[in-house]
């Protein structure tokens, strides 16, 4: 059989799709909605993990997470109750034994491929369905059931009352742990319910955009928001709208292709982020 | 205010100091001198009620310090070089006003008018607008200031505030602590290597060297047959316009290019 270059206008159809959309759309928006409040606590998380220069922590639990999630399919507990487990686990070891940013790179960086490995093994062990497997890396809220799309919306929800409740003082610790643990701020207890929320989140990142590109909704839109502002009032606000734009568009883009959705999530938080960077840029240059 | 009773604190085996005997009263500014590893900022710690006595007692108000006593301002020498801290300056010293209360910040009116007037009183107008990743480190000290005098404290504690400031901010930030303290009457304790920038201002100093403790006025303390008497071997203070050099301290060796008071 002669196979042929696949010419451009299939390889456009492939990625942007938009026949029976309609249909599509009510067929799956509750993914939508899962992918907003996913961008909500995101955007809100991560304005914390730039402030506590966790990014690199954030990758590692994702890996873990992924671990969970292929021992869950693999034992037949599921894979969200498995992602959850693996990075709440993460988390808790990260911020117990890596109280300060050297000590936690060098724990994350020894953890993480042991995380890889073992989800690997799990995954080779497993005798379902091969979409999966590759989902849990790469990204799959499409495929996943609305029970599913239930137990992260749910917790999306919680992680971002949770987050409302501790705002200030996680913050004043964050930023300037010295005086806020002087001026009577719970320092150390706010760094576990910190990383357990984190952990929750990453989970819940981990079924939709998949382990290797949770940076994408955690660190990025953050990262841009930072890029133009500075105010602690606009930069999670920026930060929640990043991330939310880029979830929901991605999801949006995504419908009617064939391709993965983190794709789409991932560019355009990367085409954010290069907007910010020059908008910083020119301002600089007008200010000079 | 502050009284602390034949107070002695040790890391496991190692006393650092004991036998300490003082009593700020309100108002009054006290450096506290000596050389690295003296235990000079393990006293704020002592104070802030991180760190517990061996021996003795410290009380505060009348009453055994506690930790997170709002009443006590704290500023400390680290400085906040970040591009990834979501604060301008004065969220910085709003951090101080309610950064220990839960959710989110209401009544912003109100809680806006509380900041103008602190970065007001430290004259910091300039600068409170401006990230304060991009401040210089005396530009962040004159903020902290203003963050510590956040809650109105009776007492102000600060650790090597002028450590990596240029002389010029060294003099600012020194007269800054002298008049906010002036203004509130507020007692302030001053760890710092060298005493020089506050000297004018100080009215008693308490100087760390091999495990024990003086406490007088500047006059009384840093003499030559004083800080020998402590140090167990001879010791040359040197008064040269108005500044006070200590030559000759058992440590100097760890800081090449001479020991300042």
């Amino acid at each position: 059989m002669l196979v042929l270059p696949m010419d451009s206008d299939d390889l456009w159809g492939q990625i942007f799709d938009f026949s029976n959309y309609g249909e599509l759309l009510a067929l799956l928006h509750n993914s939508v909605i899962a992918g907003a409040l996913l961008g909500i606590v995101g955007g809100l998380i991560g304005v914390f993990v730039m402030a506590r220069d966790m990014p690199f922590a954030v990758h590692g639990i994702s890996e873990l997470s992924f671990a969970g999630a292929s021992a869950g399919l693999l034992l037949g507990i599921g894979v969200v109750p498995g992602s959850i487990a693996g990075s709440l686990l993460a988390a808790l070891l990260i911020g117990a034994l890596g109280s300060r940013a050297r000590e936690r790179n060098s724990i994350t960086a020894v953890l993480m491929p042991f995380g890889l490995g073992l989800g690997i093994l799990c995954l080779a062990l497993y005798q379902g369905r091969s979409a999966n497997k590759f989902g849990l890396l790469t990204g799959q809220i499409v495929a996943i059931d609305n029970p599913q799309i239930g137990t992260l919306a749910t917790i999306c929800v919680l992680v971002t009352i949770g987050l409302l409740v501790v705002w200030r003082p996680l913050l004043f610790a964050s930023v300037d742990p010295q005086v806020a643990v002087a001026r009577g701020v719970p320092a150390r207890f706010l760094s576990v319910v910190f990383m357990l929320m984190l952990g929750l989140t990453i989970a819940v990142s981990v079924q939709i955009v998949g382990a290797l590109l949770v940076l994408s909704l955690l660190v990025t839109p953050a990262a841009a928001a930072l890029r133009v502002s500075s105010s602690p009032l606009l930069v999670p606000l920026l930060s929640v709208a990043f991330a939310t734009v880029s979830t929901v568009g991605g999801i949006l883009l995504a419908l009617g292709s064939s391709i993965p959705i983190s794709p789409y999530i991932t560019t355009i938080s990367f085409l954010i982020y290069l907007v910010c960077r020059l908008v910083a840029r020119s301002r600089r240059r007008v200010r000079r | 205010m502050l009284s602390l009773r034949d107070a002695s604190l040790a890391y496991g085996p190692r006393v650092l100091w004991s036998g300490l005997d003082l009593e700020i009263r309100p108002g009054e500014f006290v450096a506290v001198l000596g050389a690295n590893g003296a235990g000079k900022s393990s006293l704020l710690k002592v104070v802030l009620g991180q760190v517990p006595l061996r021996a003795g007692t410290v009380r505060f108000l009348g009453q055994p310090v506690r930790g997170g006593d709002r009443r006590i301002g704290y500023v400390p020498q680290q400085t906040l070089a970040d591009d990834a801290v979501p604060l301008r300056g004065r969220d910085l010293v709003a951090l101080g006003l309610d950064g220990h209360r839960w959710g989110v910040p209401l009544r912003l009116r109100r809680r806006s008018e509380a900041v103008d007037a602190l970065v007001a009183s430290v004259h910091a107008e300039a600068t409170e607008r401006s990230p304060v990743g991009r401040l210089s480190g005396g530009e962040q000290q004159r903020l902290r200031v203003a963050q510590a005098l956040a809650g109105d404290p009776r007492l102000l504690l600060f650790d090597e505030p002028l450590l990596s400031l240029d002389l010029a901010h060294q003099r600012i930030i020194s007269d800054l602590v002298d008049e906010s303290r002036r203004a509130h009457d507020l007692a302030v304790l001053f760890v710092t290597h060298d005493v020089n920038p506050v000297l004018a201002a100080v009215d008693r100093v308490l100087y760390f060297a091999n495990g024990r403790v003086r406490v007088g006025t500047p006059d009384e303390v840093l003499r030559s047959d004083v800080l020998s008497a402590l140090y167990g071997s001879p010791v040359d203070v040197i008064r040269s316009h108005g500044r006070v050099i200590v030559a000759g301290a058992p440590d100097s060796s760890h800081h090449p290019e001479g020991q300042d008071a």
